[in-house]
């Protein structure tokens, strides 16, 4: 990041538009869009309704040149946030700035000791690893910090203009702790409703290594904007899917929180019809309830995805890249390019 | 108060369950015929009923499991359907998940104690009793850690350990005979010598006084095999066929001799920067960083249990580049595993034998799950099978761990704090050093539980944070591991120099009770030792504690050379470094080899169906598909991959070796690999370790490594080397080392040995011993200047010509040709020192220079696997016309002869490949056909007869069945 931009994010941090808002959350400020004439979502657009941010948006990045290393363009500050055992944190990081953030690892504890830390950044990613080593369930500690300790902290973070991602043993912490599926007025501390969906041990009871073939299935989340189909490895132990009942899936799709299925081949055609049928070994890899890899929360602020993104950065990480003699970037840095281009 | 929280599945299968009772299937035990599970935590502290329900929805998932919560003890009645079997830990050993639930309800702010894990089975109540116990002992537990209570839980606190009162104790040993020495050696699990306790007992009759049994100890520690190589690096008078031999350090002479004269032919352009001498041996890799590689065995642990053995084996070798020099980032793992046939048969196991089955499944996931949650990508690996590893598997975990440049030095300063840092020291893994010294009987269970553990990887995931940190900033001047012989070998060698003084009574415990031995000689896992001058230890401490580790100051190093060992003021020990570890006599032995006679192999082509016996090594257990282990491993993390250990059209073929790019945003990669052929060892050893170097170096070579900076490791694991044919066949080993390494230029830069691997029992009357096959891994650290022009195994496009490189000649001793089809005899594969480093650089150039769609090494089964493997795993056919016909045709297919590639050449490359051959002054390679779109392998002889047509679905089919269930 350049001087520039840092002079700037201080100054929105203390400028009194950024006080009006409810969540006190920096944002990049309305001045800068003036100096800067593209690259940032107005932060007067806050109420507006989703599509009509979506369609400002869309005229912002069509305006966009194409060199995204442009000097003059801000870069929001992404969260990574680890605990002990956390250990994607950073490739994740790496990810975030190839893709033109600026990524900081923070550990938990500053967090916990003071949760104002919280509020430098606009996105926070919760990346892959064996949090607590997973030891009383994937994500489950984590998540139960997030949820009793951090619980107010996390509500103004993801009210505010923000992006949210959680990969792998993210994703399981987002719904251990109750942002997914519903992300922000959702979460809930109170223990005693059971919560609607979970993130279990895989079909095959063990920890699994592959590629897989995903497609987008929601034109509501920011992460997958311009993503039809994907492929990306998971590894996980505990990443499928399942309901407590199957009837949240309308729900789910009507506010287009289905984010990512699994899917046969990257060729395959995305008929509705056949998407609740839940594939077989190795295409979904998990046996999750009606393909899912991943959810949204109703803003499509928020991403929880089991497969990573963040070990598709390049050409040479695919599994046939000698085959198909790949070069260049990978396809998964398009979601953290997504998060980026956002602000 | 102690509540249990018991969980079960919802709905859907009781996994847990149905494998217990497909493991006593196979165990005969008939009368089982139902079997149910649940997990239990097991929580000792003041909860409420709020709290207990809330502590429920932390600890199991609601949506998919129901709980019961029932306080303990538990006054119900057994039930009239079923009985109960609880399966706890047994008290100190290691209970990660109890750990972690006790931590997160404490910061729900709930007043609990403890948490224990508890697994329950519930089997029908007509059960034959006896049944039910062998169910418990054998399907269930594993004595060494577990325990299994009968019925409803009686118990009423998980509290462990209690204060001990110190007394500090002697050892009369300056009164004693031979006779009392040898047992005292024995019963005090010390296994020393009769002459090494002669010497200690004269240097303690020359000081006038008795030692202290910590005193005992640390010198049993230090000079130990494990820790001091005395064996290998001891003097050796070796007799064979050409003559004798007397070594004063045998493995100076041979291995580290080759590495000196490949640095002395290199001058300047000496890549090499620290060998033999650290944790991990260190090479040069770019401008900035420099890398490091260990591999170590941790056998005896992994055969009484296998998932901890394994799992603190990876753990252990991960610690080994982290305390190398100023500390090293681990990058990625390597793990080759020996057993017997998972087919062996429950009736013909020996007693105090784990079936072969059992440990291969205990042993992948035990270094799974260290690998996995540390992020450290096990990338490479290979598994052998032979039935001499019954008793005895052989367990190899290896690390690569990158290094700042300019960090590869420490030094340790008088005045300097010793710092302990990480785990706390438990009574886990005593005496694992000695231990691991001995020979397995069928009583080690009993008699050395206390050598195996179980390893916490967050917490040294956590500690591996802290010390790259502090690297970084400079606040350590010396580092090291606590491995085998715990403080006592990493304060002992730390301090060797200089001096040091411990106050053992400093170091956090996990439980109160350990006396102060027991402080000094375990072995708890996941401890570094660092030497911190007092003017960092703040800004050290504070680093720890920030990130949740803990550091502790145990001591002070000193400038005395004594080793001051002080327990609450008291002195307990008090020893010279220099007795310690110079006072060691030297171990003299006889090693003597006699090579076997040759015989040739019986080849009468009547008889020979060459697809069948191409089917039949494809499904050997050596040669078969490892896909069900590989894809348990995360093999990606830290998103270095580059050529993965599957690769080709539907990602499971066999990669000849691994590539990971370190640094993401640079363009140079490591290459990984291994080689080993353990069958080769029964016909000739030197050849055996010229093969394990040439398959290992032609591994990496096949991928795009440069040949000219391949470092390798030699990990030697052989039998009860006191018998002078098993040393003499080892000497022989090292000898082909030596010879190999330097005609190749490939330093060794670190190894290391695990000898009296046998397991002895008693059978009836008679006693027997199996001794291992002499087994030699080499593994190879490789590098490629350029990722993008990685090359892959699987072939590429109909129409490209397929190349045979290298020679091949009637090399069938050893050979998977042999064993499928019951023969022996056979000369086995040698190497032509000359030829052998000019065709490595030949392949790379042709690599290098963008002629190669795929290449593919040829070793266990020769061409035909060869080809075979690399056309289904590229989904495309080929038809194969050999040069020979006949008998002469078999040999061309199956045997193993060294330094052979097959290439994928386009055809416009085709002239240029000839072309660099020929410069090379190599024999021309051998067109062999074409690729095609036929989804079929036609290999014909010269003859123009069929030899082998199949369709790749079959012998593929035919690769991946055995192991794919496992």
């Amino acid at each position: 990041m350049d001087s520039i931009e840092i002079m700037d994010w201080k100054l929105s941090e203390n400028s009194e538009a950024n006080k009006t808002r409810s969540s006190g959350h920096v944002a990049p400020a309305c001045a800068l869009i003036s100096t800067v004439s593209y690259g940032f979502r107005p932060v007067c657009s806050h109420d507006d309704s989703r599509n009509s941010k979506l369609v400002v948006r869309d005229q912002i990045l069509r305006q966009r040149p194409t060199d995204r290393n442009l000097r003059f363009m801000a870069s929001p500050r992404v969260c990574v946030l680890r605990a002990p055992g956390t250990n994607c944190d950073h490739e994740t990081a790496h990810a975030f700035e190839l893709a033109g953030g600026v990524a900081e690892r923070v550990h938990l504890f500053r967090v916990l000791e003071n949760p104002d830390v919280l509020k430098q950044f606009q996105i926070l990613c919760i990346p892959g690893g064996f949090s607590y080593g997973d030891d009383v369930g994937a994500g489950v500690v984590f998540g139960t910090q997030l949820k009793t300790r951090l619980a107010d902290t996390i509500q103004e973070f993801l009210q505010a203009d923000t992006l949210t991602l959680g990969i792998c043993n993210g994703f399981q912490v987002l719904m251990k702790s109750g942002i997914l599926p519903g992300g922000a007025g959702e979460q809930s501390s109170e223990s005693s409703s059971d919560p609607e969906a979970t993130l279990t041990w895989n079909e095959s009871g063990r920890y699994t290594d592959l590629w897989v073939n995903l497609k987008s299935c929601s034109d509501r989340n920011v992460f997958l904007k311009g993503i039809e189909q994907l492929e990306s490895p998971i590894a996980h132990a505990e990443g499928r899917l399942r309901v407590s009942d199957e009837s949240v899936l309308k729900a789910w799709e009507e506010n287009g929180q289905v984010a990512l299925r699994y899917t046969t081949c990257s060729e395959a055609d995305a008929s509705e019809s056949d998407e609740n049928t839940v594939l077989p070994y190795p295409e979904n890899p998990n046996g999750s309830f009606s393909n899912i890899a991943g959810l949204g929360d109703p803003s499509g602020r928020v991403l929880g995805l089991m497969p990573h993104p963040e070990r598709f950065l390049f050409a040479t990480q695919h599994p046939q890249w000698t085959r198909k003699n790949l070069r260049g970037d990978g396809a998964g840095l398009q979601i953290f390019r997504n998060a980026v281009d956002y602000f | 108060m102690l509540w249990e929280i018991e969980i079960s599945s919802k709905s859907g299968p009781d996994r847990e369950a149905e494998h217990a009772l497909a493991e006593a299937r196979m165990c005969r035990l008939n009368s089982l015929a139902t079997v149910r599970s649940a997990r239990s935590y097991l929580i000792e502290g003041s909860l409420d009923n709020a709290q207990l329900q809330q502590a429920s929805g932390v600890l199991a998932d609601r949506v998919v499991e129901q709980v019961t919560v029932r306080s303990l003890p538990d006054h119900s009645e057994a039930g009239q359907t079923e009985r109960l079997l609880n399966v706890l830990f047994k008290p100190g050993v290691t209970d990660n998940v109890g750990a972690t639930a006790t931590k997160a309800l404490q910061e729900l702010g709930f007043e609990v104690e403890r948490v224990s894990t508890c697994r329950k089975y519930w089997v029908n109540a007509d059960s034959n009793e006896s049944e039910v116990e062998r169910f418990a002992s054998r399907v269930l537990s594993n004595d060494s850690i577990d325990r299994v209570l009968f019925g409803p839980l009686q118990l009423t606190s998980l509290a462990v350990g209690s204060e001990q009162d110190f007394e500090l104790k002697h050892v009369s040993i300056r009164d004693m005979d031979d006779e009392q020495l040898k047992t005292l050696s024995q019963t005090g699990q010390l296994y020393l010598s009769l002459t090494e306790m002669q010497t200690i007992r004269d240097y303690f009759r020359e000081l006038e006084r008795d030692p202290t049994d910590i005193e005992l100890e640390s010198i049993a520690q230090t000079w130990s095999e494990h820790c001091s190589h005395k064996t290998l690096a001891g003097r050796i008078a070796y007799r064979d066929e050409n003559g004798e031999r007397h070594f004063e350090n045998m493995l100076k002479e041979t291995v580290f001799a080759a590495t000196q004269t490949i640095r002395k032919n290199l001058g300047d352009a000496d890549w090499c920067v620290s060998v033999f001498k650290d944790n991990a041996g260190i090479v040069r890799f770019d401008d900035k960083q420099d890398v490091c590689i260990k591999v170590e065995t941790h056998n005896h642990p992994s055969a009484l249990e296998p998932y901890g053995g394994a799992n603190t084996g990876l753990g252990g070798v991960i610690r080994d580049p982290l305390g190398t020099g100023l500390g090293a980032k681990p990058v990625c793992n390597t793990d080759v595993f020996c057993f017997a046939s998972p087919e062996t048969g429950f009736d013909s196991l020996p007693p105090g034998v784990l079936h072969p089955r059992t440990v291969m499944r205990g042993v992948v996931s035990g270094v799974r799950d260290y690998g996995n949650r540390m992020g450290i990508p096990t990338v490479n690996g290979a598994v052998y099978f032979d039935d001499r590893y019954l008793g005895n598997p052989l367990v190899y975990c290896g690390n690569v761990a990158m290094i700042p440049r300019g960090m590869s030095e420490k030094e340790v300063h008088p005045g300097d704090y010793i710092v302990a840092v990480g785990g706390r020291t438990g009574r886990d893994g005593i005496h694992g050093a000695t231990f691991s010294s001995a020979e397995l009987t069928h009583e080690s269970e009993e008699l050395s539980g206390g050598a195996v553990q179980i390893g916490n990887p967050i917490t040294e995931k956590m500690v591996h944070d802290v010390i790259l940190e502090a690297r970084d900033r400079r606040l350590f001047n010396a580092i090291t591991d606590c491995g085998a012989g715990g403080f006592s070998s990493a304060v002992g060698e730390m301090g060797e120099e200089t001096g040091a003084e411990v106050w053992l009574e400093k170091a956090p415990l996990k439980y109160q009770g350990l006396t102060y031995t027991e402080i000094w000689i375990s072995e708890a896992q996941e401890r570094m030792v660092l030497s911190i001058s007092p003017d960092k230890w703040d800004e050290f401490n504070a680093l720890c504690e920030s990130e949740g580790v803990e550091a502790t100051v145990i001591g002070k190093f000193t400038d005395t050379k004594m080793l001051e060992l002080k327990y609450q003021g008291e002195s307990v020990g008090s020893l010279a470094m220099s007795f310690l570890h110079d006072g060691r006599p030297p171990v003299i032995r006889d090693a003597v080899y006699s090579p076997p006679e040759e015989r040739a192999v019986n080849l009468d082509s009547e008889t020979i169906e060459h697809g069948e016996v191409l089917r039949k090594i494809l499904a050997s257990l050596n040669v078969c598909s490892k896909e069900s282990i590989i894809r348990q491993y995360d093999h990606e993390v830290q998103a270095g991959s580059v050529v993965k250990p599957l690769v080709g059209i539907a990602n499971d073929g066999p990669s000849d070796a691994a590539i990971i790019r370190p640094d993401l945003s640079g363009k140079r990669g490591l290459v990984i690999s291994c080689g080993m052929n353990p069958h080769l060892g029964d016909a000739d050893p030197y050849w055996m370790a010229a093969s394990a170097i040439d398959e290992a170096v032609r591994n990496c070579v096949a991928v795009g490594a440069d040949p000219e900076r391949i470092a390798i490791l030699d990990n030697f694991c052989w039998g009860n080397t006191e018998r002078a044919e098993t040393l003499g066949s080892l000497v022989r080993a090292a000898l082909g080392c030596q010879e190999t390494a330097v005609a190749y230029g490939t330093p060794f830069v670190s190894g290391k040995d695990s000898l009296n691997n046998e397991f002895s029992y008693v059978d009836g009357e008679t006693s027997r011993t199996i001794s291992i096959p002499s087994s030699l891994l080499i593994t190879a650290l490789g590098q490629i200047g350029d990722i993008e022009k990685a090359v892959t195994m699987d072939l590429k496009s109909a129409g490209n010509v397929l190349l045979l490189i290298g020679e091949t000649h009637n090399e069938l001793g050893g050979s998977h040709f042999n064993l499928v089809t019951g023969r022996d005899g056979g000369i086995v594969p040698r190497v032509d020192f000359e030829k052998a480093p000019k065709l490595f650089s030949a392949v790379h150039e042709l690599i290098d220079r963008g002629f190669v769609r795929s290449c593919h090494d040829l070793s266990e089964g020769g061409l035909a696997v060869t080809l075979a493997e690399i056309a289904f795993a590229g989904g495309l056919g080929a038809e194969i016309q050999l040069q020979k016909s006949g008998v002469d045709a078999t040999v061309e297919l199956f045997s193993e002869s060294n330094t052979r590639f097959v290439l994928e050449i386009p055809s416009e490359h085709l002239a240029d490949c000839h072309n660099v051959l020929e410069q090379a002054q190599l024999p021309a390679a051998v067109e062999l056909g074409h690729v095609n779109e036929s989804s079929e392998l036609v290999v014909r002889g010269s003859d123009g007869t069929v030899l082998i047509q199949d369709s790749l679905k079959a012998l593929k089919q035919c690769w991946q069945e055995p192991l794919s269930r496992f």
